[in-house]
């Protein structure tokens, strides 16, 4: 199960991007053979043949390669040979077990195989297959099979591994109790018809203009009016996973790639990378500073990249960050925006938990340093998206925020294939432009998440686990080192298996999020109540106690 | 004083700025000139009416009638399932209930001649996103899949832009009405071939966009054959299944694989959506239907990316299960838009214009071709603007559907109401009129 997460190290290169990249385009390596023999070819002529020879080397290259494609259409079916495929893992078999839902009567209706071989699938259906081991999905599966309930099921398990919002939405409810039918197709007010097609028809797929004016209120609102923002430079899209992945389509070509500091959220992979085909370089930062991003950290990662031949787009950072809820400072921010613009790349900030900050330092947007008549307009784009401070994953809006007109104009065409849903949108506009009912809900949230925050590390701190320093977010970075067998990776998965099939929660390991420290575990505390916690608890303190015996 | 530094631009991809988006064509020209002036029946009469859009207006009311005496779908008050549930509810399974709605009303479409396995739909936020999807998981980049022409102007920036996808065209004609033929097929993947390009599978759409008709019987078949032969996947967008004019003349592939025992199906994949049939485009409801379960497993992980709003789901899952509602508006819905095709082609017929015998879909697809000034697409070019700035009628040119034969249009006449649909009749009436006055 674990076997290719084991087999990746430590190092700040991953093995699998490096895999890729060999892979990805013969011509990254056939240019660099090119300039050096420029250099060779010297006298009359030279610099002509010294042209000519690589191009023509090069051209023959691709002409062989492309007819040895060509001739073998059967090779692209095995995963080993077709080029986009990272390590060749498990069976069509192991696939269709790992669905997860009964599949008796349908297979039925299946033929056998056909003699010629099983029909082509691209290299992006391989790219699941890696990640369908992974503890994030094994975790998962296991919560839904044997979901904890207080009465029903108290044995189960609890899920702490999806960032989640459960504390304010009951004051959501509340309000779309009482307003959802009126707000969504009319028929509320007085005299007022009911009438769908306002909402059925085609509508402009980056979103109702009346919708981004209430989704700019409200990021202002969350954001303390630090800020203002321009509804026009907006985007909406179906949540903030295709935003990111969009900004990957406009920013980066396939084989370029985004700085990451680590640990960063396990989806990045998805967003950034899949259908992209852009690479993730992490950017280490450590606890010994409580895993702040460092110019210097991000200055070698550029450096490295260069050396393996990959250009850097940009840098995406998460403001607050996941999993460990940092709050990047004025000046951070300043130096980032400076490096950025030595290399002469994008910088994309994820603020997502922008509303779902539980301490007193302040939270200071990207926007905010933009808002003034800043050169450097054109390289910020921001991500934002209703599902964490409003709790309503569900409903799949997401907003990227951009300077650039050439983004915006991009990224409203990409909205075709992935925008928020008529009916919600219009729904949302009614809710937003509820401004006390926001602002009520912004307080509670705040004032919830820190109690949760406070009374989860405390009890944390009780069993003798610290955690990193959070200023937001709704997951606790906690170090478990002292707990695990051995410093590694291994060790890790292993006590992360144990909380997972002996303690039955459901945690984040710190390797799923890039960590090169081994025994950080992230656990989302948000979506339980008060009464969880206490079980939660004691849940842990048996695995500790498994833990200290045993070593 | 600020001192104007020339600072290097900040790069973009390919994607980024490639015209693949296709946004610069004629069809959206049209678009344009419509937006800038939009008929209305009291304050813009003289404005542009659209008929380039393929929406289907005509049974709002039955919709909302539905909604009307059943509120519990808009909202979550007492006995209907939890709220909290469905706000958190991003699970890209998508609802069980919604999918076994889905499942059930795409076998209510056909009549319950082909089952549907709600395990094995995808939900996608609109046919747009499905289409790419599947091209995604069929195609890598540089690859192609064969489309027939004439075919729906969209398709080029769904299967091309984002996923590096080839588009090459099955060439049709008017000699057999546009239909595929196994030469044809041949001909096109011979073609890809001789450039060096794997054919990964062929799209065909059925009910066809923008010919207004369905395909018979025997070439799918044949489709289907070649599809096998070549080991290819087969994609059949059928988002216009329930917009045929009688119940019957629509034949699914997947009743071809029901009746061949389901020999060879993996290869083949169901593209449906809600915005033609119910008319909910600005919903965004999507579905691919694949009977390959490595495909199924994928198109359900991407499908993260274009994820229907949970609310729209628990909203249309009990609307759809509603049997009651779902027949009698699939059978309304039929008549009316058979009503309107007959009010168009007999329009049109008295006006001296002739359309290719259709039985499906929101828009007919209306032979011009005697009115070209050159038996050319510059000539269809030249009269589709005439039409658009004289007449004020945005009609989609022949030429953007990768049309062969130049000066057929399509003319959509579902997306308004019955007394525009007239003012429209009457202007291409007095357009035809003046131009034989012109020409005696």
């Amino acid at each position: 199960m674990t076997r290719t997460l084991l087999s990746r190290t430590r190092a700040s290169q991953p093995d699998e991007e490096t895999k890729q990249t060999t892979t990805i385009s013969s011509g990254g390596t056939a240019m660099r053979v090119i300039v050096p023999l420029q250099g060779v070819v010297q006298g009359r002529g030279g610099l002509f043949l010294g042209s000519v020879i690589p191009c023509a080397l090069f051209y023959f290259l691709q002409l062989y390669l492309r007819r040895k494609h060509r001739d073998d259409p059967n090779d692209q079916d095995d995963p080993a040979r077709d080029p986009n495929a990272p390590s060749p893992s498990g069976s069509a078999g192991k696939l269709a077990e790992l669905s997860g839902f009964p599949r008796n009567s349908s297979r039925n209706l299946l033929s056998p195989r056909s003699p010629r071989g099983p029909v082509f699938l691209s290299g992006r259906v391989n790219g699941i297959v890696k990640s369908a081991d992974s503890p994030y999905y094994v975790g998962l599966k296991k919560v839904l099979e044997d979901p904890y309930d207080e009465a029903g099921n108290p044995n189960g398990v609890i899920q702490l591994g999806v960032d989640e919002n459960k504390l304010t939405l009951d004051l959501v409810k509340e309000w779309l109790v009482e307003n959802a039918k009126g707000a969504i197709l009319g028929g509320g007010g007085e005299g007022e018809e009911l009438s769908i097609s306002g909402i059925a028809t085609y509508q402009p797929s980056h979103g109702l203009a009346q919708l981004k004016v209430a989704v700019a209120g409200f990021m202002s609102q969350i954001m303390e009016n630090a800020v203002s923002f321009n509804p026009s430079l907006m985007v909406l899209t179906a949540g903030a996973n295709p935003a990111i992945e969009m900004l990957s389509f406009c920013l980066a070509d396939s084989g370029n790639a985004f700085l990451v500091p680590t640990p960063y959220y396990p989806g990045f992979d998805w967003d950034v990378k899949w259908r992209t085909g852009v690479e993730i370089i992490p950017v280490p930062c450590r606890s010994a500073d409580n895993f702040s991003l460092s110019i210097t950290a991000l200055d070698r990662g550029f450096n490295q990249a260069k050396k393996r031949g990959l250009k850097v787009r940009g840098i995406m950072i998460s403001n607050p960050s996941n999993p460990v809820g940092n709050l990047l400072n004025r000046e951070t921010l300043y130096s980032l925006l400076d490096f950025a613009r030595e290399k002469n790349i994008h910088i994309v900030s994820n603020e997502i938990f922008a509303g779902s900050t539980h301490g007193s330092e302040e939270f200071v947007s990207m926007a905010e340093l933009i808002d003034s008549d800043y050169l450097d307009r054109d390289r910020v784009h921001i991500v934002y998206g209703l599902s964490k401070d409003l709790s309503l994953p569900g409903f799949r809006v997401g907003v990227i925020y951009s300077f650039n007109e050439n983004v915006l104009a991009a990224a409203k065409k990409l909205t075709r294939f992935s925008s928020v849903s008529a009916p919600t949108q219009h729904l949302l506009v009614s809710l937003l432009s509820d401004t006390d009912f926001v602002q009520k809900l912004i307080k509670n949230n705040r004032e919830r998440l820190q109690k949760t925050y406070a009374t989860f590390v405390a009890g944390l701190k009780q069993l003798g686990i610290e955690c990193a320093k959070s200023k937001g977010g709704f997951s606790c970075w906690a170090d478990m080192s002292e707990l695990i067998n051995s410093y590694s990776e291994k060790g890790e998965l292993e006590l992360w298996d144990k909380l997972l099939n002996t303690a039955k929660l459901n945690v984040t390991p710190g390797s799923c999020c890039r960590c090169i420290e081994p025994g950080w575990f992230q656990f989302c505390f948000a979506n339980l109540t008060e009464r969880d916690i206490p079980v939660v608890m004691d849940r842990i303190l048996k695995i500790v106690n498994v833990c200290k015996a045993s070593s | 004083m600020a001192i104007e530094i020339e600072q290097p631009s900040v790069g973009l991809s390919k994607v980024a700025v490639s015209e693949t988006h296709g946004e610069d064509s004629p069809y959206f020209a049209g678009w344009k000139a419509y937006n800038e002036d939009p008929y209305d029946e009291s304050s813009n009469p003289s404005g542009v009416i659209q008929m380039g859009l393929a929406e289907n207006q005509v049974s709002f009311d039955l919709l909302e009638e539905y909604l009307e005496q059943h509120s519990e779908a808009s909202s979550w008050g007492k006995g209907s399932p939890g709220f909290r549930e469905n706000a958190l509810f991003q699970d890209y399974h998508g609802l069980e209930s919604f999918r076994q709605a889905m499942a059930g009303f795409m076998e209510q479409i056909r009549g319950g001649r082909a089952k549907f396995d709600p395990d094995r739909v995808v939900l996608t936020a609109g046919a747009t996103a499905a289409n790419e999807l599947l091209t995604f998981i069929l195609a890598n980049p540089g690859d192609a899949l064969l489309v027939p022409t004439p075919y729906y102007p969209g398709f080029d920036r769904d299967l091309r832009w984002r996923t590096g996808a080839k588009i090459v065209p099955i060439h049709c004609d008017i000699s057999n009405n546009f239909q595929v033929t196994t030469q044809a097929l041949e001909a096109a993947y011979e073609g890809a071939v001789a450039m060096n390009i794997n054919v990964r599978g062929v799209l065909i759409t059925n009910p066809s966009n923008p010919l207004g008709v369905t395909i018979q019987r025997s070439v799918l078949e044949e489709i289907l054959d070649f599809s096998t032969r070549k080991n290819i996947h087969l994609v059949s967008d059928e988002i216009y299944s329930g917009s045929t004019f009688s119940s019957s003349e629509f034949i699914s592939i997947a009743e071809i694989l029901e009746a061949r025992g389901y020999k060879d199906s993996e290869r083949v994949h169901i593209v449906y959506s809600l915005s033609k049939d119910l008319g909910l485009p600005g919903f965004r409801v999507g579905t691919i239907y694949s009977y390959n379960d490595k495909v199924v497993t994928t198109a359900r992980r991407m499908s993260s990316f274009t994820l229907i709003s949970s609310q729209t789901q628990h909203l249309l899952a009990s609307m759809l299960s509603n049997k009651k509602f779902t027949e009698n508006y699939i059978k309304e819905n039929r008549e009316r838009l058979r009503k309107r095709y007959e009010m168009i082609i007999q329009g049109l017929r008295s006006a001296g214009i002739e359309c290719l015998k259709g039985n499906a879909g929101l828009f007919c697809w209306m032979n011009l071709s005697p009115l070209l000034e050159t038996p050319t697409g510059e000539g269809e070019v030249a009269l589709w603007k005439s039409i658009l700035h004289e007449v004020k009628l945005n009609i989609s040119p022949g030429s953007s559907c990768h049309c062969s034969e130049p000066g057929w249009f399509r003319v959509c006449f579902a997306n308004m109401s019955e007394e525009t649909l007239e003012v429209a009749l009457k202007r291409i009436h007095n357009f035809m009129e003046q131009r034989k006055t012109a020409s005696s």
